[in-house]
């Protein structure tokens, strides 16, 4: 089975970062790190890659700095990488970057594609539904278990009640959940292996679409400071000034 | 001094690695004086053993001394060395078995300790003395096909959960060019062992070993007769660049505490960091960890050129465990009655410092070779 990950580059969500002034994009360093999100992704993929004889293709947008988080999910064993890396791309919005990525897939053989539910940076928590309506692909989301036969996949999709089970003919998109796999390490040797593999630079050109962000950000201000939150004192009643608070919050 | 990608990328995931297997962990491990000896597989896994190990048992096929000091600075970061320790004993029991051993012992063992499937150590010191090596009475006799060994060892790391002991025996006269090292494999007849309690490392086994006629078959033998002594020296420089680098990362650690801390804590109405003595203990901490650690980085960089930097190996042990201690104080007096608290990384890291101060070669000991290879 040939399965294509979509996965992304973010800045060390550990380390400090700054926003341009100019366009108030986020300054995205050379040494970026895969999107933790991202790894449930590879790992599923390779899982099902070796379980039906397949490989792995990453498909990623943004700017390439020094591969770091390409490499990692290179070492953790995917065969190769098709990155676009397009100036006039930053700051993209969601459908841009399911144009760009569609496009980027529908260059490779494919089975199965397979995104992240959620970016950590971006977490617009689209781009995978419109990269499938984008191919013209089913799209199976919220995936927290993935099984197949080579030919068909059914997930369990995670609801508030329990969970849903949908299955699909192949080709199909998936995306799954945190969790769904436990992500493997990459080992020092996969590093070093990682470092032969082919990643293939592309533009947006190359992939004959257009380099628009398709959104422009005007300005940025910062959330408001957090209020102080209110103080209930028990005097043997405290327990249902709670419940009625969390009840007007229409949380329970 | 930049590291490569490669290795920033594998410091990455050993981080992980520690951050999500180790150290949510190590409070429990260490009051229960024992770790799951499946964190062996899973380091095994990760490759943490191959460093220095050929690609045909498994290993990474060439020695790095960096790679090796990332994953010991790393290890570090749980807060409990004797985690890191006992899995290290493979990395002072097995490259003797890799730099002399005959193929069939090395296919034997190299490729289950890699795995993290067998357990290596190392047994140098004796009741009777650990500092002075050429002195050691454990004996082999040879005997047809087998050596007999009899005597004792103590204080020996993974002794309790070791299937292959790295043994110093005498094979021959007194003194230092009567040494053998000799592979004893943990479940022949007349070996035993009996546990030691100690003050820190907790987490890591410690034994004392005991040979009562234990019949060795003579391939376990490494090299020849009488190059024990060159072998054990060999190993040294390597354990000595894994300690330093090991208390180069507690020596973090316990200044991130410290720090953590010093910005939470208010006293009088203001954190701690606002007060001067406290913002210059800080400072004095960072100010030798960071001296310590581009001295190690330095000789790092001269190991993996093919330099044997004996000299300064020693001496960068010493400012090594120097400045571990004086971190693991300084740390303590910022957290306060926090860090007399079992459990508090402080705490541990406090009952740590003897064993790096004294193990892999006594300050006394590391200033001494210093001055004879400096020719003082
Ligand atoms: C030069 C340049 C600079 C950029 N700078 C930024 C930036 O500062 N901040 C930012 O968030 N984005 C940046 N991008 C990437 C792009 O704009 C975002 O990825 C896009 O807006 C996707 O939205 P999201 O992250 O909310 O996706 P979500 O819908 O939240 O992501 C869900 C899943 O879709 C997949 N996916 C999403 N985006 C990508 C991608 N780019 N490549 C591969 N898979 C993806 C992943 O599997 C992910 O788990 C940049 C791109 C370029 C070319
Ligand atoms: C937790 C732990 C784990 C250990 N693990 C291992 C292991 O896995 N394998 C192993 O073989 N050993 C191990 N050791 C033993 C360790 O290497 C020895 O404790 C160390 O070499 C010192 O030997 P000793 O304790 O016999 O002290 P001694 O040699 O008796 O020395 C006592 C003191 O005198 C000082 N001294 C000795 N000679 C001189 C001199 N000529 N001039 C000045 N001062 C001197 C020493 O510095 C020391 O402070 C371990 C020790 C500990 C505490």
């Amino acid at each position: 089975m040939k399965v294509a990950v979509c996965v992304k580059q973010i800045p060390d969500p550990a380390s400090d970062y700054s926003l341009d002034p100019a366009t108030h994009n986020l300054v995205r360093p050379a040494e970026q790190v895969l999107d933790d999100t991202d790894r449930y992704g590879v790992e599923m993929a390779l899982q099902i890659a070796e379980q039906h004889e397949g490989s792995v293709t990453l498909v990623s947008m943004g700017p390439s700095g020094n591969l770091q988080g390409i490499r990692q999910a290179l070492a953790m064993g995917a065969d190769k990488a098709v990155l676009v890396d397009d100036e006039e791309l930053k700051g993209s919005d969601s459908l841009t970057t399911a144009k760009v990525l569609a496009a980027a897939i529908a260059r490779e053989e494919y089975d199965l594609v397979i995104a992240g539910t959620e970016s950590t940076d971006g977490y617009s928590g689209i781009v995978p539904q419109q990269v499938a309506a984008l191919l013209g692909i089913p799209s199976l989301t919220y995936a927290t278990q993935v099984d197949t036969d080579g030919s068909s996949v059914s997930i369990r999709r995670q609801t508030a009640a329990g969970y849903d089970e949908v299955s699909a003919s192949t080709p199909v998109l998936v995306s799954v959940t945190a969790g769904v796999v436990e992500p493997r390490y990459p080992t020092f040797k996969g590093i070093m292996q990682a470092k032969q593999k082919p990643v293939d630079t592309v533009t947006a050109g190359d992939l004959g679409v257009e380099a628009s962000p398709g959104q422009a950000i005007r300005s940025v201000q910062p959330a408001p400071a957090r209020e102080a939150g209110e103080k209930v004192v028990d005097e043997g009643e405290a327990h249902l000034q709670v419940v009625a608070a969390l009840e007007q919050a229409k949380v329970v | 001094m930049r590291e490569p990608d490669e290795h920033r990328l594998f410091r990455r995931t050993v981080a992980e690695f520690v951050a999500n297997e180790i150290t949510p962990h190590v409070a429990e491990w260490d009051e229960a004086e024992e770790f799951p000896r499946d964190l062996y597989r899973k380091a095994g896994e990760l490759g943490l053993f191959g460093i220095g190990f050929a690609e045909e048992h498994g290993g990474l096929g060439t020695h790095d001394a960096l790679l090796l000091a990332i994953v010991a600075e790393e290890l570090a970061q749980c807060g409990a060395g004797g985690i890191p320790a006992s899995l290290f004993s493979n990395y002072i029991g097995a490259p003797p078995i890799q730099a002399a051993g005959t193929p069939e012992t090395q296919a034997e063992i190299l490729p289950r300790m890699l795995s993290g499937d067998a357990v290596c150590a190392l047994a140098i010191t004796e009741p009777g003395g650990g500092s002075d090596v050429a002195n050691l009475s454990t004996t082999a006799v040879a005997d047809g096909d087998v050596y007999i060994v009899n005597g004792q060892k103590t204080f020996i790391t993974s002794g309790m959960r070791a299937d292959y002991v790295t043994t110093a025996v005498r094979t021959g006269d007194d003194g230092a060019a009567g040494l053998s090292l000799l592979v004893v494999p943990t479940d022949l007849p007349g070996f035993s062992t009996t546990p030691l309690q100690k003050m820190g490392w907790w987490a890591s086994d410690t034994a004392t070993l005991y040979f009562d006629d234990v019949a060795v078959p003579k391939r376990y033998l490494l090299g020849e007769e009488g190059q024990g002594f060159g072998l054990i020296m060999l190993n040294f420089n390597h354990e000595r660049l894994f300690m330093i680098a090991g208390m180069v990362g507690g020596s973090r650690l316990l200044f991130d505490e410290a720090l953590d801390w010093a910005r939470e804590r208010e006293t009088f109405g203001r954190p701690l960091a606002t007060r001067q003595v406290v913002r210059h203990k800080l400072v004095e901490m960072d100010r030798r960890i960071n001296a310590t650690r581009a001295w190690m980085a330095e000789l790092i960089d001269r190991v993996d050129a093919g330099e044997a930097p004996v000299a300064q190996l020693a001496e960068c042990k010493v400012q090594a465990s120097r400045t571990l201690e004086f971190c693991a104080r300084e740390a303590s007096q910022i957290l306060g009655g926090a860090s007399y608290l079992r459990g508090n990384p402080v705490e541990r890291l406090y009952r740590e410092v003897r064993v790096n101060a004294i193990g892999g070669g006594s300050e006394e000991i590391m200033i001494d070779l210093a001055a004879r290879q400096l020719g003082i």
